[in-house]
C-alpha cells in the first residue's frame, strides 16, 4: 500500500477562467454557431436596414416613416395581425382541444389540414381566399346580402392573416394540453367544481403561457405576411394597403431610404410588442 | 359517514377490474385497500369518489345511494399519488379552491375561507407557506397541501390513492404518522389505497386485501397477519416461507418438514411459515448458507438435505453465532396450511 504524503503542500484547485464549468458538453460550439447564424441571417441585415434608414437627415426620415399613408399602413398591418391572432387564439384553442381530447373519424386528415398554411405557397392561399371571399365567391356571395364586403377591404386582410396564423396557436397548445394531467381536472371535480369552473380556473390558466406563445407567433407572422394579403387586400392606399406592400412600392420607386425608414419603424414596433408578450409569458410561466 | 359498497362490478373493455365487491366502512374508520397492482384497489377507490362508475352494484354514503352521483356532488376529499395541485395557484388558493368554487349561499365569506385555510395550514404544519407556489415545495410538503385541500370541503369521506407512493422512504414514514394524526384529529372516515403492506398494517384500523378484483379478506392488521384467510393473503401479508407439499391423515409433509394439519383435507397443500415461527432444536436439519444481522435479529437462510430453502429469524441469543457452514436444527412453532 502506498501512503499518501500529507506533508507536501497541494496547489489549490483553480476554477477555469471564463469557460463555464458544466457537465453538459458543447456549450462553446452551440453558442458559437448560434451567434454566427444569428449574425449573418438576422442581425447584420437588420443592422443594414437601420444604417440605410440613417443615411437621410432626421427630418426626411420622420417624413417618410410617419407620412399619413405610412401611418394608415402600420395601423392596418398591426391591427389586422392583432385581430387575426386574437381570432386564432380562440379558434386555435378550440381546435387543439378537439384534437387532443377526443377521438373522431378523419382526425388524422383534419390534423394534417391544420399544417397546410405552413406548407402552401402564400400566393396560392391569397388567390384561393380572394376567389372564395370576393362578392362572386362562395362565401363572399353569402356575406353580400348582409351588407358585408370581405375581399378588397381590411376585413379581407384579417381573413388572410387568420388563415396564415392558425397552425401556430394549435401546434403550440397541443403538446401542453396533452401533458395536462387528468388528475388536476379530477381533483377540481372532487372539490366540487363544475365543468365551467374547471375550465376557467384550472385548465385555461395552465395553458396560458403556451397560449400566449402561440398568439405571439401568429401575430408576428401576421405582421410580416405579404404574399397572401396582397391578393385579397385590394391594396388601396390609406385603406387596405399593408406596410410590407408600402415598402415594396417605395423600393419600386427607388426610394430606398424611405423603404428603410418604414422598415425600421416596423422593426421597432414588432420588437417592442414581442418583448412585451415575452415578458407577460415569463411572468405567467414563473407561476406555472 | 358509513360507506357501504354492495356487490360492485366494473369492467374496462373485457378486463374485469372489480368482481362483485362488497365492503362496509364504518363511520370514522381508517381503512386500507391493499393489493398488488391490477387488483382493482384504485378502481374501487375511484368508484367511491365518483371518478369511475360501476357497471353493477351500488355505493351508499350513509343511507343515500351515490352510485351514479357526480364527483362534485359527493363531497369527498381525494388525494392523488402525484399530488395534482393547481400549479398556477398559491398554496392558500389551492386549499381554498373547494370553498371558492361554491355558488351563492353555500359559498363562505372571504374571511371564513381565510380562517379555514389558516386552520388547515396549521393542521398540516405548513403555516408559513401559504403564499408559496407548489413548485417551491418539496414532495412531502406538496402532499400535505393536497391533504389540506381535500379536507377543506369537510368531506364525508377522505380518499387517498397511494398517497405516499411518490415520496422517499423517510418522508413516507413521517407523513404516514401525520395522516394517522390528522385522521384522529378530524375523525373523518378515511380510505387509502396502497400496495405496501407495511404501510397498510401500520396505519389502518382495518385492511381489505384485494386480488383480481375480489376482496380476499377484511380484518384488523393483526387478523390479516396472524389469521390469513387464504394462501394469497398468507403469502402477501408479512414474510413467509412458502412450502409446497401434501396433507395426508392430518399431517402436512414436504421433505424433512412435517406439520400437524388436523382440519385439512388430504391432497396437495401449501404451508406458510413466517421466519419468526421457527424455533431452534427441532427435527429439521438445516445447512446454514447465510446469516444476516438486522438490528436485534439474525436472519438465517439455509437448505435442507432434500433441497428446501428456508429462512428463519432468531434473536441474537437464540442464533448463538450460527453462520455459513454450520448445521442447525429447526422446529416449526406455527404454520398456515392451505389446500392447493
Amino acid at each position: 500500500m502506498t501512503a499518501i504524503d500529507t506533508t507536501r503542500p497541494v496547489a489549490p484547485a483553480r476554477p477555469p477562467f471564463f469557460r463555464r464549468r458544466s457537465a453538459v458538453p458543447g456549450f462553446a460550439l452551440t453558442l458559437g454557431l448560434t451567434i454566427a447564424v444569428l449574425s449573418t441571417v438576422v442581425l447584420i441585415p437588420l443592422f443594414a436596414v437601420a444604417l440605410k434608414a440613417g443615411h437621410q437627415p432626421p427630418s426626411e426620415f420622420l417624413k417618410e416613416a410617419f407620412s399619413a399613408r405610412a401611418l394608415a399602413a402600420y395601423r392596418l398591418s398591426f391591427g389586422a395581425a392583432f385581430l387575426a391572432a386574437a381570432v386564432n387564439g380562440v379558434f386555435g384553442l378550440v381546435t387543439a382541444w378537439a384534437l387532443v381530447r377526443y377521438e373522431f373519424p378523419l382526425k388524422g386528415l383534419i390534423n394534417g389540414l391544420i399544417d397546410l398554411p405552413f406548407a402552401l405557397p402564400t400566393a396560392v392561399a391569397g388567390i384561393a381566399l380572394t376567389a372564395l371571399y370576393a362578392e362572386t365567391g362562395w362565401i363572399g356571395a353569402l356575406a353580400k346580402p348582409l351588407g358585408w364586403k370581405i375581399a378588397y377591404t381590411p376585413l379581407g386582410v384579417v381573413v388572410a392573416l387568420t388563415f396564415i396564423g392558425l397552425p401556430f396557436v394549435v401546434r403550440t397548445l397541443e403538446p401542453v394540453m396533452r401533458d395536462l394531467s387528468a388528475d388536476v381536472e379530477e381533483a377540481a371535480a372532487t372539490l366540487g367544481a363544475g365543468r365551467i369552473d374547471t375550465i376557467r380556473r384550472v385548465i385555461l390558466p395552465a395553458l396560458m403561457p403556451a397560449w400566449l406563445t402561440g398568439f405571439a407567433l401568429a401575430f408576428a407572422r401576421g405582421v410580416g405576411e405579404y404574399g397572401s394579403v396582397i391578393f385579397i387586400a385590394g391594396n388601396m392606399p390609406y385603406r387596405s394597403e399593408i406596410a410590407p406592400l408600402l415598402i415594396i412600392i417605395q423600393l419600386e420607386e427607388y426610394k430606398y431610404a424611405g423603404a428603410a425608414a418604414i422598415a425600421v419603424v416596423m422593426l421597432g414596433v414588432s420588437f417592442a410588442m414581442l418583448f412585451v408578450i415575452n415578458a407577460i409569458q415569463a411572468w405567467a410561466r414563473r407561476r406555472a | 359517514m358509513t360507506i357501504s359498497i354492495r356487490s360492485v362490478a366494473k369492467t374496462f373493455g373485457r378486463f374485469p377490474a372489480l368482481n362483485h365487491v362488497s365492503l362496509e366502512i364504518a363511520d370514522g374508520e381508517l381503512l386500507a385497500l391493499l393489493g398488488p397492482s391490477g387488483s382493482g384497489k384504485t378502481t374501487l377507490l375511484r368508484a367511491i369518489a365518483g371518478l369511475e362508475f360501476p357497471n353493477e352494484g351500488q355505493i351508499f354514503f350513509g343511507d343515500q345511494d351515490m352510485t351514479y352521483a357526480s364527483a362534485a356532488a359527493r363531497r369527498v376529499g381525494f388525494v392523488f399519488q402525484q399530488y395534482a395541485l393547481f400549479r398556477h395557484m398559491s398554496v392558500a388558493k389551492n386549499i381554498a379552491f373547494g370553498l371558492d368554487v361554491r355558488k351563492g349561499r353555500a359559498k363562505p365569506s372571504k374571511a371564513e375561507i381565510a380562517a379555514k385555510v389558516d386552520e388547515l395550514l396549521g393542521l398540516v404544519e405548513l403555516s408559513d407557506l401559504g403564499k408559496r407556489y407548489p413548485n417551491q415545495l418539496s414532495g412531502g410538503q406538496r402532499q400535505r397541501v393536497a391533504l389540506a385541500r381535500a379536507l377543506a370541503v369537510d368531506p364525508s369521506v377522505l380518499l387517498l390513492d397511494e398517497p405516499f407512493g411518490a415520496l422517499d422512504a423517510t418522508v413516507r414514514k413521517s407523513l404516514r404518522k401525520e395522516v394517522r394524526r390528522i385522521h384522529d384529529a378530524t375523525g373523518v372516515t378515511t380510505i387509502f389505497v396502497t400496495h405496501d403492506q407495511e404501510e397498510a398494517l401500520e396505519l389502518a384500523d382495518r385492511v381489505a386485501i384485494l386480488k383480481d378484483g375480489k376482496i380476499q379478506q377484511v380484518g384488523t392488521p393483526r387478523q390479516v397477519h396472524d389469521e390469513p384467510a387464504d394462501a394469497f393473503v398468507a403469502g402477501f401479508v408479512g414474510e413467509a416461507n412458502r412450502i409446497e407439499g401434501t396433507v395426508a391423515a392430518g399431517r402436512f409433509s414436504a421433505g424433512e418438514v412435517t406439520i400437524a394439519a388436523p382440519d385439512r383435507p388430504d391432497g396437495p397443500a401449501i404451508a406458510f411459515v413466517r421466519p419468526h415461527q421457527f424455533v431452534k432444536g427441532g427435527a429439521i436439519p438445516l445447512a446454514v448458507r447465510r446469516a444476516t444481522h438486522q438490528g436485534p435479529l439474525v436472519r438465517i437462510e439455509g437448505e435442507t438435505a432434500s433441497g428446501l430453502w428456508l429462512e428463519a429469524a432468531f434473536s441474537r441469543d437464540q442464533a448463538n453465532g450460527a453462520g455459513p457452514g454450520d448445521a442447525i436444527n429447526l422446529g416449526i412453532e406455527r404454520a398456515h396450511i392451505f389446500s392447493a
